[in-house]
């Protein structure tokens, strides 16, 4: 890639951070805190080994939470129900993976790992069916089942399925360890030093795995090319043979299955079992990473760490009594903010550019042509 | 008589295309003036220029004897001139009345004043004879009632001088009578009406005066007393006859498509095609003539998959395909140059060697496994595409939309002819492209013919067609109405034909 490649892919997403970092400043300022310190602070504990381990594991099912959003997005389905896909998912699977007790351990965690992508597949399904045969939004029917999967299924169902525990949480009973994903500590401490508290969760290969998955079936596929075709222009890509209301909800299905991974993190590598106190938010916040990352798969990666590490590390703020920390998410807003204006302007810069090339390029021919007939 | 619009010498030029070339227009106060012209003669670009949403590159506007340069249609508007475009302009979820006085509300205070605003109409509806109800919800409507709603629309906002964009192409018969009482009406209060129109059956019956454009020149000035429908006809097209080459046949006894007895309902259930019945050979080229939107777009959709037909069936080589999907009918074929490359040809975000393998992705030589599109051998049919078509493009990677709108064309023409399909539909496979691509279009179409290509050709052009059909086929309202030979029939007798003037 030529220099004005990087800097056109690179350029807006540094300047939205840049720029967020400025009001993040100003708004320790006013609030009486002193940026210079703060920034340090979080800077200092930001960078132990600890926090960056505890930021990739956030990272993780952020950036899975992205990609199945991006995943719909690409074929322009606004899919923001992966919250409610990935916590009925994490319920269901966490309830199958406690009830098989203990097995072979990868049988174990295949089990796990699947029963999560069909109930998120079958959750974001039924909002493709929806569209395809009721013709209902996909925003409307997806910020519904959220509802429905959130308060109505799990809430029920966890009532009847909850196991007598000392503890008041309401929650499902252990996964064995047979189902529990490895941690990777022991191959960063080949490299770094020995590792205290946290662990490094396996998940991210998956997550990887993911990742390098979406970008070759996106982007090379003949399946990626007619979700994409259907993105660009579906009018086109039915005349084209794509056959519109099969491609809505294969993706959806597809978003629906990735969606089901985001709590997989949590569940096998941390919590092993599923409770009120599973972490909630991830599929909305995946929106944000997609965003960030323009639905691809390396800025998304890139996004999902970046917002990862601002959480974590805004934790000494509070620890230190410098700002509250939800000076975090005033600066993850305006990087949001940000980025979608300078993609915007990005983008416009772009399609002029490649407007002038192209007429140039016709000019010039012509030209050419011209002098070739006066000879 | 006083003259309400007066144009002189209005020039308009577009790159690459000259819209307008010293367009004279007279239309005297009162009067019912019709503007015919075949497709991009250059009607709607002058009706915009006078409307004030674009301005000439020269010549003088005059309304109601005053020089006027206008540089929005709110301008226009203040003088008394109103429009009602072809494609209406309602919000559906409204009712009628809202709908009229949107952006022209009647206030009390900070509230709409509807019961003002229901006098008027009231007023309005009585004098012209424009009969609606104020309260229904306007997605409920026929069409004729949603042109009414415009009408009235631009009435309320004071227009003396009104123009109607083609206002009889979205109509049926009935409605059209209806449509015409109504002009008449507002034409005994003394309004003047400017209407688009190239069904000439239709201009003879209402027009008190009639100009003829022609590739974007005024071409005549006549009363519609003076001249018969074939006059007209000749003068849209001009008179100067083709002379359709002779070449010897290559028809042969394979069929390439064949449609039985369609027919299509929509959803309105108003019948599209009504027992439409060819066949194309190999190596035959059948041309489809007619005024636009009497059927021919449904008929390529019917082919193509897209509209279910309610009746008959389609056959391709042979197999009846009426069940089959769109992809079922590519692969077994079927290539598809559409009228409109930006809604149904193009993915305009896209790079060009994705969009040159657009319609067949899915065949083998376009992929290296089942499962993966193979780029390589895509950019290098991208290449061969853009050298053979001579599209003029920096690159495969570039996006379509950088692209002019005649390399768009030849870049849908050249992906299409360059993947073998057969047969293949060819809706206006030249329209706004050049005049050295044109022949470049037609010798590549001649030549896949003489390899055996089955080819159906919808164009407006009827030198086009002509030149290079060996059947003609005439569609009106949505049938067959005529079978011609191309090599006896004047482009007189087809305009004839196509307008419903000769039976």
């Amino acid at each position: 890639m030529t220099w004005t490649g990087v800097r056109r892919v690179v350029g807006p997403p540094v300047a939205a951070v840049g720029l967020a970092l400025l009001v993040a400043a100003l708004v320790l300022v006013v609030s009486g805190a002193d940026p210079v310190v703060a920034f340090g602070n979080i800077w200092e504990y930001g960078s132990r080994l600890e926090t960056v381990i505890e930021s990739f594991n956030r990272a993780t099912p952020l950036y899975l939470s992205g990609i199945a959003f991006a995943i719909a997005m690409r074929m322009n389905l606004f899919q923001i129900g992966v919250e409610g896909q990935y916590i009925l998912a994490a319920f269901f699977a966490a309830y199958v993976g406690a009830g098989v007790g203990s097995l072979f351990p990868p049988l174990h965690i295949a089990i796990i790992l699947l029963t999560a992508m069909i109930v998120g597949a079958a959750w974001a399904g039924l909002a493709g069916w929806m569209k395809v045969t009721r013709n209902v939004h996909e925003v409307i029917s997806t910020i519904m089942l959220n509802a429905i999967a959130v308060a109505g299924v799990v809430s029920f169902l966890l009532g009847r399925w909850k196991i007598e525990s000392e503890s008041l949480d309401t929650r499902l009973g252990d996964i064995a360890t047979s189902g529990w994903f490895p941690s990777l500590n022991p191959i960063v401490e080949l490299a770094t030093r020995e590792i205290k508290r946290v662990e490094l969760t396996g998940f991210i290969l998956v997550a990887a795995l993911v990742g390098v998955a979406y970008h070759l079936i996106i982007n090379r596929s003949r399946l990626g090319y007619d979700l994409r075709a259907t993105g660009a222009n579906p009018w086109a890509a039915e005349a084209s043979g794509v056959p519109p209301k099969r491609t809505i909800v294969l993706a959806m299905l597809l978003s629906g299955a990735v969606a089901g991974l985001v709590g997989m993190a949590d569940l096998l590598g941390d919590q092993h079992f599923y409770s009120l106190r599973f972490p909630q938010g991830l599929g909305f916040a995946g929106i944000a990473v997609a965003l960030l990352g323009r639905n691809h798969a390396v800025g998304a990666a890139v996004a999902a760490v970046a917002f990862g590490w601002l959480e974590r590390a805004s934790g000494v703020l509070e620890v230190r009594g410098d700002a509250p920390r939800e000076i975090v998410t005033i600066m993850v807003g305006v990087i949001i903010l940000f980025a979608v204006i300078a993609y915007a302007l990005a983008q416009r810069r772009r399609r002029i550019e490649a407007a002038a090339a192209a007429s140039a390029q016709v000019e010039s021919t012509d030209v050419a042509g011209a002098e070739e007939a006066d000879t | 008589m006083s003259v309400a619009v007066r144009l002189e010498g209005i020039t308009k030029r577009f790159p690459g295309v000259l819209a307008n070339d010293r367009v004279d227009l007279v239309v005297e106060a009162g009067e019912i003036h019709a503007i015919c012209g075949e497709n991009g003669a250059g009607k709607s670009t002058l009706m915009k220029i006078l409307y004030g949403m674009q301005a000439p590159d020269e010549g003088s506007v005059e309304v109601l004897e005053q020089e006027r340069t206008f540089s929005s249609p709110r301008e226009a508007i203040d003088v008394g001139i109103g429009m009602v475009h072809q494609h209406f302009m309602l919000a559906d979820n409204l009712t009628v009345i809202e709908n009229v006085i949107l952006g022209a509300e009647p206030s009390r205070g900070s509230l709409i004043d509807f019961a003002t605003a229901r006098s008027r109409l009231r007023e309005l509806g009585d004098a012209y004879g424009l009969d609606l109800d104020l309260d229904d919800t306007v997605g409920t409507l026929e069409v004729g009632e949603r042109q009414r709603i415009e009408i009235i629309k631009i009435l309320y906002r004071g227009a003396r001088i009104l123009i109607l964009d083609e206002p009889t192409a979205v109509l049926v018969p009935q409605e059209v009578e209806e449509l015409f009482r109504n002009l008449r009406e507002l034409k005994a209060e003394g309004h003047t009406i400017i209407f688009i129109d190239h069904k000439l059956d239709e201009v003879l019956a209402i027009a008190d005066t009639i100009t003829v454009l022609r590739q974007g020149r005024s071409v005549a000035r006549v009363k519609p007393e003076d001249v018969t429908a074939q006059d007209l006809a000749e003068l849209m097209v001009g008179s100067e006859l083709p002379t359709p080459e002779t070449r010897e046949a290559t028809v042969t006894d394979r069929t390439a498509v064949e449609v039985r007895g369609i027919s299509m309902v929509d959803e309105a259930g108003v019948t599209r095609l009504r027992d439409v019945g060819f066949s194309v050979q190999c190596g035959e080229i059948v041309g489809v003539a007619g005024v636009e939107g009497n059927g021919q777009g449904e008929l390529v959709e019917a082919i193509l998959g897209i509209a279910p037909v309610t009746e008959g069936s389609i056959h391709l080589h042979g197999d009846d395909v009426t069940g089959w999907s769109v992809r079922q009918r590519r692969e077994a074929g079927l290539g598809y140059i559409p009228e409109d490359r930006h809604r149904r040809g193009l993915l305009l975000p896209a790079p060009v060697w994705e969009n040159s393998i657009l319609g067949h992705q899915t065949r083998s030589r376009f992929l290296s496994s089942r499962i993966w599109i193979d780029e390589e051998a895509s950019k290098d049919h991208a290449s061969h595409v853009i050298e053979r078509f001579d599209v003029r493009t920096p690159g495969v990677h570039t996006p379509v939309h950088a692209l002019s709108g005649g390399n768009q064309q030849k870049l849908v023409v050249g992906r299409e002819m360059a993947t073998e399909c057969n047969p293949l539909i060819a809706a206006h496979p030249t329209r706004g492209i050049d005049v050295g691509s044109q022949a470049a279009v037609w010798e590549g179409l001649r030549r896949a013919r003489a390899e055996g290509l089955g080819l159906l050709l919808i164009s407006a052009d009827l030198e086009e067609l002509i030149g290079l059909s060996d059947t003609l086929l005439v569609m009106l309202r949505g049938e067959i109405v005529a079978r011609l030979d191309p090599a006896r029939v004047t482009p007189r007798e087809l305009g004839a034909y196509m307008t419903g003037a000769a039976a």
